[in-house]
């Protein structure tokens, strides 16, 4: 069939417009956002797998329960062997400064859109919008914008991930009783006083639980991500897909579950908690 | 009632008005539309309209009004948690209405608290740190902060309930909670929302008396909303009844019995009952006749008698000291032995009350003899009026005075 209207050009003639004149800031964002990223690879990496199993497992016995800590125990100790442990440990940081970056956008705007009417109006439909969209639609713009790798992985990870951290924290804050929010004002607290004292604290639980749903949708997102080379464990599900190496697709399939249950289980304890 | 009356809080012309289109509905309503009239205009709810008041200090001040009348959002233009759409508010001498928003923080910080009907209190702190949370909102240093809130918690009895959490306590003790974290501040002006409401009967009475007797030694300035009449008289020195939004009636709990201004005050006082409220003073003739021992003997005693068509008198001393009664009978007896004085057949040991008794504290004293009962001064001794004994049962069971007349004819003919 032939071709009537070229939109693909024109997006192309804008992504390029953009590119050139924007160019400091995406530089900026660029440089930035790969320091960060292998900062903590880094990070994960310098340190002795046994002493990350150890610390893993130590913190979900004590703050979660005794099963999770042997599944971490066991999990990871798999994967160490399995020989997945760097790819492991990218994966990991990748979904660290993902949702990092995703919490720190996503909070703010999800109090804004709990206290101002005219923002829930914009936020909302797109925020309906994000999560109609197919996950990998997320590496459309992100390829556009800074190619392939990890940068442009984070990039639509930190979009993909972000609806559920607005949406819980926004819900979590228009929670709060009106009367103890009234109380609050009655006794003279100021803006801040109120967010931090009084709205901030009644929400935490729910805002915790949109905390774990981003961290899972990382980890989702950061699989699909091996699709434009962001490395990891994504990549090698992609290498033993597109190989038809039933062996190697299993195991790193594998080790993306253990990974996915490992933090899961613990994300979860930890906002249950007061 | 208030002995020394100063005046803590005035409010002039107070209006609020619900929705988007203010300053339209304040047009229509001071061109006297009605509330109706103007949500079906504008799609504005008239919550307060034109109330003028004013409470005094150490007063306790009670609004009340059905549900939707306009209490809550009335009190809550005193602090103004709803900004006031037009009239003004003078707490202290000083209109918060035209205040800047620092300094109305400091005004809620220091001189009025609020308690609230769900209590309001913070899930997530202790009994201490929801009491003083008051104190912290106003940046108080730490110890002096829990030092308050401590003697606050003991003052409503809650002393070694510091460390529960607010779940653990029942709804009267958290509701005490909300209390002491109100008393905490040491605030001049105490804003309570139907803070006793939500609790169950029994408690709710006790708390009633707990906040008069706090009351009584703290004498706060109190305004204390509430729905129902019965709250409302035991705890207003004044009562203000509202509905749609305008002030109904201002006055105390007799006032507003036994001289309801509408229909709608009316309505709402039937329900009560009346025997715990209405008093001595209320009941009273003052004008009657009496004998004044020093100058009248038992001649011009059946004089009067006769001429008012009455059988008993009270007599009185020369600066008007109640002494006693005098029946017509002893007078006649009196008179034929050629007595010139009244004090041989004066019956002393009769009945008196001072004006703040209740009928129900009264009617114990009716007797066979059907001697009215005798008003005097609390201080002075001095004679105020009477209580005629069929006042006191007209009072006491509502029949008017021809059911009464039947009664007692039907009790004859049996
Ligand atoms: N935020 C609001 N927006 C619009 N209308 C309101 C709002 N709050 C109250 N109203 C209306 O204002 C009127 C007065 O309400 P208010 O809450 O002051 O009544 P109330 O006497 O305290 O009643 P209740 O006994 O139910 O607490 C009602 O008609 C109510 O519907
Ligand atoms: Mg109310």
């Amino acid at each position: 069939m032939e071709k009537i209207i070229d939109i693909g050009k024109y997006i192309e003639i804008i992504v390029n417009w953009m590119t050139v004149n924007f160019k400091p800031f995406f530089d900026l964002i660029k440089n930035s956002g790969n320091a960060f990223i292998e900062g903590v690879e880094w990070l994960l990496l310098s340190i002795p797998f046994y002493i990350i199993i150890i610390a893993l497992t130590a913190l979900s016995f004590f703050k979660v329960n005794k099963s999770t800590a042997a599944t971490t125990l066991l999990g990871l100790t798999l994967i160490y062997l399995l020989g997945f442990w760097q790819e492991t440990m990218e994966t990991l940081a990748l979904i660290v400064v993902s949702t990092v970056t995703a919490l720190i956008i996503a909070i703010p705007v999800g109090i804004w859109s709990a206290k101002n009417k005219m923002a829930s109006k914009i936020i909302r439909p797109i925020l309906d919008f994000m999560q109609t969209m197919p996950a990998f639609v997320y590496l459309i713009p992100a390829v556009l914008f800074f190619s392939i790798g990890k940068l442009p992985g984070a990039f639509a990870t930190i979009i993909f991930a972000m609806p559920p951290a607005v949406r819980l924290t926004t819900l979590g804050i228009q929670q709060v009783p009106a009367e103890v929010v009234e109380a609050a004002r009655a006794f003279g607290a100021t803006k801040k006083q109120l967010l931090f004292k009084v709205e901030l604290p009644l929400a935490i639980n729910t805002i915790l639980a949109g905390v774990n749903q981003t961290i899972m949708m990382a980890l989702s997102m950061v699989v699909i991500a091996g699709m434009i080379a962001a490395g990891g464990l994504g990549e090698k599900v992609l290498e033993g897909i597109n190989n038809l190496n039933i062996g190697l697709g299993f195991e790193s399939g594998l080790a993306v579950v253990i990974l996915a249950i490992i933090l899961d289980r613990t994300t979860q304890a930890l906002g249950k908690k007061k | 009632m208030t002995s020394n009356k100063n005046l803590k809080i005035k409010v002039e012309d107070l209006t609020l008005i619900f929705g988007n289109n203010k300053t339209e509905a304040l047009k229509l309503l001071n061109k006297g539309l009605t509330k109706e009239e103007i949500l079906k205009k504008t799609n504005c709810t008239v919550g307060v309209n034109k109330a003028s008041f004013e409470i005094f200090e150490g007063e306790m001040f009670v609004i009340m009004g059905l549900s939707g009348s306009g209490k809550s959002t009335l009190l809550r233009c005193l602090n103004r948690l709803i900004e006031p759409t037009d009239g003004d508010v003078i707490i202290n001498g000083r209109n918060i209405t035209k205040e800047s928003n620092e300094k109305l923080l400091d005004t809620r910080r220091t001189e009025m608290s609020m308690v609230f009907q769900n209590f309001g209190l913070l899930p997530h702190r202790t009994v201490l740190d929801n009491a003083a949370f008051g104190l912290e909102i106003r940046n108080e240093e730490k110890n002096s902060r829990l030092q308050k809130a401590q003697e606050a918690l003991e003052t409503v009895g809650l002393k070694g309930f510091e460390n529960q959490m607010p779940s653990q306590l029942s709804g009267g003790m958290q509701q005490r909670v909300g209390l002491a974290r109100a008393l905490a501040n040491n605030p001049q002006v105490l804003l309570m929302d139907e803070a006793f409401s939500a609790l169950d009967p029994l408690i709710r009475s006790d708390m009633q008396d707990e906040l008069l007797e706090l009351q009584s030694k703290l004498k706060k300035t109190i305004v204390f909303i509430t729905h129902d009449l019965d709250e409302a008289i035991k705890l207003g020195d004044r009562i203000l009844i509202m509905k749609d939004g305008i002030i109904e009636q201002i006055g105390t709990a007799e006032d507003i019995l036994t001289n309801p201004a509408s229909d709608y005050v009316k309505a709402f006082v039937e329900k009560v009952d009346r025997k715990n409220i209405i008093t001595a003073g209320s009941l009273m003739f003052k004008k009657v006749a009496a004998c004044h021992i020093h100058k009248e003997g038992p001649k011009a005693a059946i004089h009067k008698m006769r001429d008012l068509g009455n059988d008993v008198l009270p007599v009185l001393s020369e600066d008007r000291t109640f002494l006693g009664l005098v029946w017509l009978r002893d007078c006649l007896a009196a008179e034929k032995k050629g007595e010139k004085s009244l004090s041989s057949i004066l019956k002393s040991e009769v009945p008196s009350v001072y004006m703040h008794y209740t009928v129900e504290e009264m009617l114990p004293l009716i007797t066979e003899s059907r001697a009215p009962i005798t008003v005097v001064d609390e201080n002075t001794g001095k004679f105020l009026g009477i209580v005629t004994q069929s006042s006191l049962i007209i009072e006491s069971t509502r029949f008017d005075k021809n059911e009464i007349i039947e009664l007692k004819e039907k009790a004859k003919e049996q």
